[in-house]
């Protein structure tokens, strides 16, 4: 049965990893990559990885993905020109891929690597999250301060770099609104009284 | 049953299909980006194995900061194609020789 499943998900995630490279449409290359990263999340499972799954399936399917829809949707691109050279390259991006891929095969799938091993069964009680948890509050806690302040600079860089200040328009400055004093704003004008109106 | 080298040989492949994206794909800078997220993908597969398979949580935690990083980059890597898409309204590579690399 686990086999089964293997097998379906593994097929599913190479269809949609091979249309994500060949699309021609940038739309649905995005999407095809949300059902790699899925799918992915369903094999991470099968590896009782289930904390790793969801945080796939919340971060990238969540957030990296629709970030991903939103610049492709915002672009518009024209896809004949991006896309030619696709048949030019063909030959040799097939032929390091597959070169590529007989010499990890070679070496993975040999007896002497060791690869068929059988993994330890867990107790009943175990728990993918608190286990993951003990260790990354402890033995990884510089690390993972580290990677908090790497999501601060990746927040810092991204907004400087897309923020657009644009000559001409009209914006509100909150320093200059609290430090303004009444001397600026009230003028007290004395206005002679004008005595003989003639009445109507 | 399913063993580890079953995982290893879908990562080596994953991997080499998005070495393949980047040769096909080079002029188009958003598929770029996409390969790249499978690559890591892969090795994230690979990683999330080995710790099954050999017992140890290590493998996972490494995968959680590589989780981290990749999302970080690929942040940066659209805000850098928004600002680029901007200022030269083309996300071609080859228009992209004002360095004369």
């Amino acid at each position: 049965m686990e086999t089964f499943v293997f097998y379906v998900f593994s097929t599913i995630l190479m269809v949609a990893a091979v249309a994500v490279i060949t699309v021609r449409n940038a739309v649905q290359a995005a999407l095809s990559l949300v059902l790699v990263f899925f799918t992915s999340a369903a094999l991470w499972v099968l590896l009782e990885a289930e904390f790793l799954a969801v945080t796939l399936v919340v971060v990238y399917v969540g957030a990296v993905m629709v970030l991903f829809l939103f610049v492709v949707m915002m672009i518009d691109t024209n896809t004949a020109i991006l896309r030619e050279g696709f048949t030019k390259y063909l030959p040799i991006g097939l032929l390091v891929a597959v070169v590529m891929a007989a010499e990890m095969l070679m070496v993975v799938g040999s007896q002497s690597f060791g690869g068929h091993a059988l993994p330890l069964p867990h107790p009943a009680s175990y728990d993918n999250t608190a286990e993951l948890g003990a260790v990354l509050y402890t033995t990884y806690v510089y690390p993972f301060e580290i990677a908090s302040v790497i999501l601060l600079v990746a927040i810092v860089a991204a907004i400087s770099l897309t923020l657009r200040r644009r000559q001409g328009i009209k914006r509100q400055d909150p320093a200059q609104q609290v430090a303004v004093r009444r001397e600026d704003r009230v003028r007290l004008v004395q206005v002679p009284t004008v005595r003989d109106i003639p009445l109507p | 049953m399913i063993s580890l080298s079953h995982f290893l040989v879908l990562g080596a492949l994953l991997f080499s299909i998005s070495v393949a994206g980047i040769f096909l794909n080079r002029k188009n800078v958003i598929i770029l980006l996409m390969s790249i997220e499978l690559m890591l993908l892969a090795v994230n597969m690979n990683f999330v194995a080995f710790s099954h398979y050999l017992g140890d949580t290590a493998g996972q935690v490494f995968v959680f900061f590589i989780l981290t990083v990749a999302a970080a980059e690929s942040a940066i890597g659209l805000a850098i194609l928004v600002v680029m898409f901007r200022n030269r309204n083309t996300i071609n590579v080859d228009d992209l020789d004002s360095l004369n690399g």
